[in-house]
């Protein structure tokens, strides 16, 4: 049972109890007295300090009790929501009287509002959910359906350019709620080019009796009008803007000022896949730009949260540990260790790291440990210009996405095969992940069980979407330039030194513009996942200590999530289109984001 | 303890200076310190002082069932601490009547050898602070213990025994729910304000409204 650990070398450390190691530990005073050079000292870079010293062998928490892996099955065919009708009608301004949260007004309601599809998700909690048959079932939070199909969490919702979404959240969560989390939600639609009042911006959260602070009023729903239109549709003026700016791969989740990663750790999070004409999702389109990649029931989304569980086995999350809880047990669409049974043919799997914290680098190996090859066809859920072949490990930070190909029909019925994470962090360290490590930890098993019903007709083509073009050396030279340090600073994370303030913005920007940020860490001990809301940037260039590094060929497409670590700027590319309003940048690591690493600004 | 805080609470003005000895040999138990908050359900109860030389116990009397905030802070602060007091003085103007009513506020020395009741109350009254609002000393395994298990400490030792380079958090909370979050000193008045408003049952809005106009 050894796989069914998050046990790496760095994480079998002595000392991983609580209170009653303490007493041998140095107390502050005495530590200094023999070391008062100490006070004046330099801060060294955390990277040169000994984490096995007798000081630092305090482990915060308890590891997760024992599992025994492979007991469950993930559904061979992903729950998806069903269109509803809502009851009352959606509104373009905010349907107060109604019950709607006190939101601005929706802007370009007139063009897509009378041909959106309504949706209805509901934040709820959930009361008996089995992470695991080792640990009992308990309360988790989730969307849900209208109608909620209780065998699965937070349903994929599957939407298409050029067909608008009014999806109507409600907030049903338990209001006198005690412990971590925070019954108040604001669901951000990670990646979609919309509207700021549908963007879930942090200081939106609602519940029928709180309003955030950028709310005018508390409510027990809010409605999100997604137009699915591409970036650039002022640009092009051709009713659906820039077919190259395509996304395909979001996920939506709470949002909440000061309580993104309690609230997500109790389970809000949830994938939405946008398609279009060339990536329909349909296998089998006889349209002749479609791409035919792998699709639904093959075109199949994985979730990766790290969690940590106590003694009995219920979800821990300790809120004033100001590193925030590196999880040990890594969930997957809800499950600890589950089993995923295929077909004997292609499979789209679409990778996300849901966090909060924890990094991966996932693997695809045989029982023997030896690694399997798939294609690797989007990263941050944007298709890339061509397929990258041969590939043989997906490393995602919080928030990143990377959807592969794996064809199972090359495995003889039988075949067991595992998604295995070889990327470690030191025990409880939350602050960036350290080595890569063989074996690794197998986080999901996959049954190559059955053959296909019908034959697979899906196809992975040698070009998926063109990139547009970037500027020129001299248009890029003319642009305007901000450049953002994110850095440690007071046992909180600063950008440029500054913390959350969701009332002022930090940039305003004019609407179409165009601008180079410059994403820089100073490394002071922390790796950041940046992202940036709204729409997604090219990485112009990368230095590390001065140098320029070679991008990654799966990072030389469109991303909205930029790991800046070590003495690193990253310079990106972005565009400011079609919607006016207020926006945020901050770091994906959870506790990162909810300690201050985040800032507003402003399209105007 | 209770034969202490008797003694102290018959003292009268004279408890400030008769405290110092109290405070610095600290709770009657002593306690392992942990770099660690292990949660919200850990709080200790250890005596601490106030500026007004009153003993009270952390957790009883601070902290339960109410909602709290606490920062860290020294009187010989010149680096961010004369800033965060001048911002949480905002807050606590916004705050208004709630202070001391609905919400508490402390804030705590990192510094207890140096910070007496009476050296806090002489900071009191030149940040010109409201009642309502409470600064804090005691015995330095105890200051350490409540400061660990707030989380206001450094995973890193070199900075976390560095005084100034002390958090800049303010941790708040709302003990009836065991919800807890934090705010920056340093950001807006209105943002930590809102952050409070968060954690108060009896707020439907959490942005700073001006108190209406009779």
């Amino acid at each position: 049972m050894k796989s069914s650990f998050l046990v790496t070398p760095a994480d079998n450390q002595p000392g991983a109890s609580i209170d009653g190691d303490a007493a041998e530990q140095p107390s502050r005073r005495n530590f200094l007295k023999g070391s008062a050079a100490l006070m004046v000292a330099p801060l060294l870079p955390a990277s040169a300090k000994s984490r096995t010293s007798d000081e630092d062998a305090v482990a915060a928490v308890p590891a997760s009790p024992p599992t025994v892996p492979w007991q469950e099955f993930l559904p061979d065919v992903i729950g998806v929501l069903d269109a509803n009708p809502l009851d009352p009608s959606p509104t373009g301004t905010a349907n107060i009287a109604g019950g709607e949260a006190g939101r601005p007004s929706h802007q370009r309601w007139n063009e897509f509002a009378a041909r959106a599809e309504p949706y209805e998700l509901h934040a709820a909690q959930r009361e008996n959910w089995v992470f695991s048959p080792s640990y009992p079932a308990q309360p988790v939070w989730t969307y849900q359906a209208k109608e909620p199909d209780l065998s699965i969490l937070s349903p994929v919702v599957f939407a298409h350019y050029g067909h608008p979404v009014l999806c109507r959240i409600y907030n049903d969560l338990p209001a006198n709620h005690v412990g971590f989390g925070s019954p108040e939600i604001s669901t951000h639609l990670h990646n979609l080019h919309c509207g700021s009042e549908s963007d879930g911006f942090p200081g939106d959260y609602y519940s029928a009796t709180k309003a955030g602070p950028t709310l005018t009023s508390p409510g027990g729903f809010r409605d999100h009008l997604y137009s699915n239109i591409y970036a650039g549709y002022d640009e092009l003026q051709n009713g659906i803007g820039d077919y190259r700016e395509a996304l395909g791969t979001l996920f939506y989740h709470d949002h909440t000022t000061d309580f993104t990663a309690p609230n997500i750790v109790r389970g809000l999070v949830g994938f939405y896949c946008l398609f279009d004409e060339l990536d329909s999702g349909d296998e089998r389109d006889p349209n002749p730009s479609a791409l035919r990649l792998p699709s639904h029931p093959y075109d199949y989304p994985l979730s990766f949260s790290d969690r940590r569980f106590d003694a009995d086995g219920m979800l821990y999350y300790d809120q004033v540990n100001p590193d925030g809880v590196l999880g040990d047990k890594v969930v997957v669409n809800g499950k600890i260790e589950p089993v995923l049974r295929v077909a004997r043919r292609k499979y789209r799997l679409r990778l996300l790291n849901a966090g909060p914290s924890r990094f991966y680098q996932f693997y695809l190996v045989r029982p023997n440990n030896v690694i399997q090859p798939f294609t690797y066809i989007a990263n941050d859920g944007n298709l890339l210009e061509r397929p990258l072949l041969n590939q043989t490990f997906v490393r995602l930070g919080v928030a990143e996405r990377g959807d592969i190909v794996v064809d199972f029909s090359r495995y003889p019925r039988g075949t067991e095969l595992y998604l295995v994470n070889r990327l470690t962090h030191v025990a409880d360290d939350t602050r960036r992940p350290d080595r890569v490590v063989a074996p690794g930890v197998r986080v999901l098993k996959v049954v190559v069980d059955r053959e296909p019903p019908e034959q697979d007709l899906s196809q992975l083509p040698n070009f998926l979407r063109p990139l547009r073009p970037l500027p020129s050396t001299a248009e890029l030279a003319a642009l305007p330039v901000r450049r953002w340090v994110f850095e440690r600073r007071q046992n909180m994370w600063a950008i440029n030194g500054q913390f959350l303030d969701i009332n002022v913005p930090r940039a305003q920007i004019p609407l179409g513009g165009m601008e180079i940020w410059e994403l820089a860490s100073v490394d002071n001990g922390w790796d950041h996942p940046i992202h940036i809301h709204f729409e997604e940037g090219r990485i112009l260039s990368k230095t590390t200590d001065g140098r320029n590094v070679v991008i990654p060929a799966h990072e030389r497409g469109r991303k909205d999530v930029f790991v800046v670590n070590g003495r690193t700027t990253i310079r990106v590319l972005l565009r400011f289109r079609d919607y006016k309003g207020k926006y945020v940048m901050h770091c994906h690591n959870l506790i990162h984001e909810d300690h201050s690493m985040m800032l507003r600004w402003d399209i105007v | 303890m209770n034969t202490r805080r008797k003694l102290l609470a018959g003292m009268g003005m004279g408890v400030a200076a008769l405290g110092v000895a109290a405070w610095q040999r600290g709770s009657d138990a002593p306690q392992a310190i942990v770099r660690s908050s292990a949660g919200t359900k850990n709080f200790p109860n250890v005596t601490l002082y106030t500026h007004e030389g009153q003993p009270v116990k952390f957790y009883d009397d601070l902290i339960r069932g109410k909602l709290v905030t606490f920062n860290m802070m020294y009187a010989q602060c010149e680096r961010t601490c004369p800033v965060s007091t001048a911002n949480l003085r905002l807050v606590q103007k916004m705050l208004g009547e709630r202070v001391g009513r609905d919400v508490f506020m402390y804030s705590i020395s990192l510094q207890p050898e140096m910070d007496t009741p009476q050296r806090l109350r002489e900071y009191v009254a030149r940040h010109h602070i409201e009642p309502g609002w409470l600064f804090l000393t005691g015995a330095r395994a105890d200051i350490d213990l409540v400061r660990y298990r707030l989380g206001f400490y450094d995973p890193d030792p070199l900075v976390d025994f560095n005084d100034a380079n002390h958090t800049g958090m303010l941790r708040v909370g709302n003990d009836a729910l065991d919800r807890w979050t934090m705010a920056p000193t340093l950001t807006a008045p209105e943002q930590i304000l809102s952050t409070i408003n968060h954690v108060d049952m009896a707020m439907a809005h959490t942005a700073y409204r001006e108190p209406s106009v009779v």
